[in-house]
This record gives C-alpha cells, sequence and structure tokens, in this order.
C-alpha cells in the first residue's frame, strides 16, 4: 500500500501529511491530528456526529478517505471558536440549554454553521430539514432549533 | 479497512485506462457515500481504489439539444441547486433532495447512486419516469442505453469493470406535463426508502397523452409498472382513474419482506404513494406544485 502526501488547509492552518489511503478524514483528525472534537458515532453516514466542513460544505467526515481532501479546506468544531469567542451557534447552544450529553453537538454546530454560512435567516423548517441527518437521543430537538434561530439574529 | 492503493486519474481518458487494466482489482470511488461502509466492513477488498470525484469531463449540468446531461460525478446537492434543473425538470431537482441529507448529498453523486443499483436507490424511479438514458463509456468506445436497461439485479449493473458512467441524458418535458417522485421511510434524514414511487405525465386535449410510473424497492431493481400507465393511457384524469391504476399494482409487484418492512405493507403503501404521485403530477401538468 502507497503511502499519500497531500497538503490541505486544515482550521486555516496548512498542513502537509503522508497518509494511508485507507484512513477516513475522520480518523485522521482524531488519530493524527488530535482534533478529538469530531465525534465517531455510526461511523457509517448515519449520525452526522463526524459532521466537519470541507470547502465550505457539511459533510459527514467519516465517508470520505484521507487522500480525497487533498488541497481542500477542512474546518472542524475546533476551528470555529474558543471559550472566550464562541460562534454565535455555540454561545446559543449554552443560552438556551440545547445540550445534554453533548455527544452529537460537535457535529450538530458545525451543520447549523454550515446552513448559517449559506443561509443566514433559515426558517424553522428549513432548520429541521438541515439538520435531520443530526441524530440526537436526549433533547428532542426542540432546544437545539431554538439555539440555532437565535444564533441567527446574532450579527 | 484493509489496505489499497489510492489513484486519482487527472482525465477521463486516463480514468478508463486504468480501469481497463485493473478491471476487477479495482473500485472506483466518487462520492464514497456507498463504498466506504463496504470497505469498512471488508465487504470489499479492491487492490485500487481510484478516484474520479475531480474530473471536469463527469462534472457539469448542461442543456443541449433539447436534453438535460448531467454528469455523473455531479453531486445530489448541486443537482438540485441548478438552476438548470429546477427550471426545465422541477420534479428531479425536488426528488435530488430526498437523496439523504445535507452531509451526504454534499458528497453522494447521481452516477454513484445509479451504478451501486440499490433496489431503493432514490434517483432511479424519477430519472425512469422521464425517460433518462444512461451513457457509458470504456478506453475505446461509447455507448448510449435506456436507464431501463442499465439495471440487471440487486446490487448489479450491466456495467463491466473497464466501464464507467459518464453521463445521464433527460430529455426536457414538453408543455402541459408534470411529474413526482415521493418515498416513504421511518423518519427523514438518512434512512433507506421502504418503498417509493415516482410518476409522470403529459396532456393533451384533456387527455393523458404520455404516462410513466416508477417504482423503488418493490422488486430486485427499480422498476417501470406498465400496468398502471395501460389503465391511464389516452383517458381523462379523474381521481378515479388514478385510484384504479394505483390499485393495479398490487397484482404486479412482488416485493419482499424483510428488516424494513412486510411484502404486505410495502404492497398497501405502495398503492397509496403511487396515487399520491399521480395525482401530483397532475397538478404540475397545470401548473400548480404541492
Amino acid at each position: 500500500m502507497k503511502l499519500v502526501q497531500i497538503k490541505f488547509v486544515l482550521n486555516d492552518k496548512e498542513e502537509n501529511i503522508l497518509v494511508k489511503p485507507n484512513t477516513t478524514l475522520l480518523d485522521m483528525l482524531r488519530n493524527e491530528f488530535r482534533l478529538t472534537g469530531t465525534k465517531k458515532g455510526c461511523d457509517r453516514g448515519d449520525c452526522g456526529a463526524c459532521t466537519v466542513q470541507i470547502d465550505g460544505k457539511a459533510v459527514n467526515s467519516c465517508l470520505v478517505l484521507a487522500p480525497q481532501i487533498a488541497d481542500k479546506k477542512i474546518v472542524t468544531i475546533e476551528g470555529i471558536g474558543s471559550p472566550e469567542h464562541p460562534h454565535p451557534v455555540q454561545q446559543t447552544f449554552l443560552e438556551k440549554d440545547a445540550i445534554q450529553c453533548g455527544y452529537c453537538i460537535p457535529g450538530m454546530i458545525m451543520c447549523a454553521k454550515a446552513l448559517l454560512d449559506e443561509n443566514p435567516n433559515p426558517t424553522k423548517q428549513e432548520i429541521q430539514t438541515y439538520i435531520s441527518g443530526n441524530l440526537c437521543r436526549c433533547t428532542g430537538y426542540l432546544h437545539q432549533i431554538d439555539a440555532i434561530l437565535a444564533a441567527s439574529k446574532i450579527k | 479497512m484493509r489496505e489499497f492503493d489510492y489513484e486519482r486519474p487527472d482525465s477521463l481518458d486516463s480514468a478508463l485506462e486504468l480501469l481497463g487494466n485493473l478491471r476487477d482489482k479495482a473500485r472506483v470511488i466518487a462520492g464514497g457515500t456507498d463504498l466506504l461502509p463496504l470497505l469498512r466492513e471488508d465487504m470489499l477488498a479492491p487492490t485500487h481504489v481510484v478516484d474520479i470525484s475531480r474530473l471536469a469531463e463527469l462534472n457539469f449540468i448542461r442543456n443541449e439539444g433539447g436534453l438535460i446531461k448531467i454528469g455523473a460525478a455531479t453531486k445530489m446537492r448541486s443537482i438540485e441547486q441548478s438552476d438548470i434543473v429546477r427550471r426545465k425538470i422541477p420534479m428531479f431537482a425536488d426528488a435530488a433532495q430526498l437523496v439523504g441529507e445535507i452531509g451526504v448529498r454534499n458528497l453522494a453523486t447521481l452516477g454513484g447512486n445509479l451504478a451501486n443499483a440499490s433496489p431503493a436507490g432514490d434517483s432511479a424511479p424519477p430519472l425512469l419516469v422521464l425517460d433518462a438514458s444512461a451513457t457509458i463509456r470504456n478506453r475505446k468506445t461509447e455507448r448510449t442505453i435506456r436507464l431501463a436497461d442499465f439495471f440487471v439485479h440487486v446490487k448489479k449493473t450491466i456495467l463491466q469493470p473497464n466501464e464507467l458512467l459518464t453521463e445521464i441524458k433527460i430529455p426536457i418535458p414538453p408543455q402541459h406535463s408534470g411529474g413526482a417522485f415521493l418515498r416513504l421511510a421511518k423518519r427523514g434524514g438518512n434512512l433507506i426508502s421502504i418503498v417509493s414511487a415516482a410518476a409522470f405525465m403529459s396532456l393533451e386535449n384533456g387527455l393523458i397523452k404520455t404516462v410513466r410510473i416508477a417504482m423503488g424497492s418493490v422488486a430486485p431493481t427499480p422498476i417501470r409498472i406498465p400496468t398502471a400507465e395501460n389503465v391511464l393511457r389516452g383517458s381523462e384524469p379523474t381521481e378515479t382513474k388514478m385510484r384504479e391504476a394505483a390499485e393495479t399494482i398490487k397484482e404486479t409487484i412482488k416485493p419482499i419482506s424483510d428488516v424494513r418492512a412486510s411484502a404486505e405493507y410495502r404492497k398497501e403503501t405502495g398503492v397509496i404513494l403511487v396515487r399520491r404521485a399521480l395525482e401530483q403530477a397532475y397538478m404540475q401538468t397545470k401548473g400548480t406544485r404541492t
């Protein structure tokens, strides 16, 4: 198996590494870069816990082979805010108590961020549809939808 | 996941050359949404994975000579957002939105959804009723076939290991026509269709001139339902006629019982989906979208 050299931008920083082709983007982020905010849930594209942005678009990182991201821009939950300066969606998730066990939250927030990047003023229905691939087994989604709506009002 | 080499040829010709040499040993990756779960569970063991996702020759949506032409590696999300598709074939833009949720549709490609040949593949029934055709290439020749002839069995198409599905061609529907695609799953998101139905019709002098009906998840491949079409062709598009046409599927489809639903459930709900798809298609012939 030939290793593949890839260059890409990860959370605004240029990276250049050798990867095994039989590695998913998800595993590469967690194991090589220690970015464990991106969660492994089903590992088969059903749950959305591993959502990241590739060139601005929300994708399930468990469905991408690491060499496929060559020359692309990846943004993970670690790249969108900090405790001092949270992303609006992170802030409103806290304010609206939209978090219970927390496992789905990084994926949910990355998906919500991608939605607001594309559509700054979504309706409740548009939010529901957009996050329909992000499963949460605790909250029942209501506070999360409220939080995303509230984040859309922060300019 | 087992070991393999990753290849990303920089042109369609070199991709076909590579597939011609590797044949069964290679697997093509475009969106990866079907392939990765299979690789992870070691259900496939290719020595090479050939990435065609970036080939410009397979990434396009064009309006040419009365046809909408879509490159096989075009993402479902690009199709649903395409002005050309939204304007010329609104039913297909709507259907594209039902092929998985956002994190999948940003990866999944039209060619992949068809070439994987799942009986439940959601892009097939709408394309069957739109009378689409598929272009297939190997390194020497190109052929175009009707999409209805593309599917052979569960997860099997007529594609040979050295071939690629390169393009889908969809005739632009005439005035006074309409279509709809409906699917039933336990909930939204990424769940596989329990049963799906697509309908297309065009009217002339108040009578149904062309009608096509197709279903998914009721046979080893997505299928057309000629018996239901025959009930409607040439007749007035009344509620009674559409109901009668939908009822005929009970006699013609032979779905299986599996983890998702029983055969009986698929027949019962299939009748309802076909009827609703016909009603929505009819509404669209009058310019009303529901």
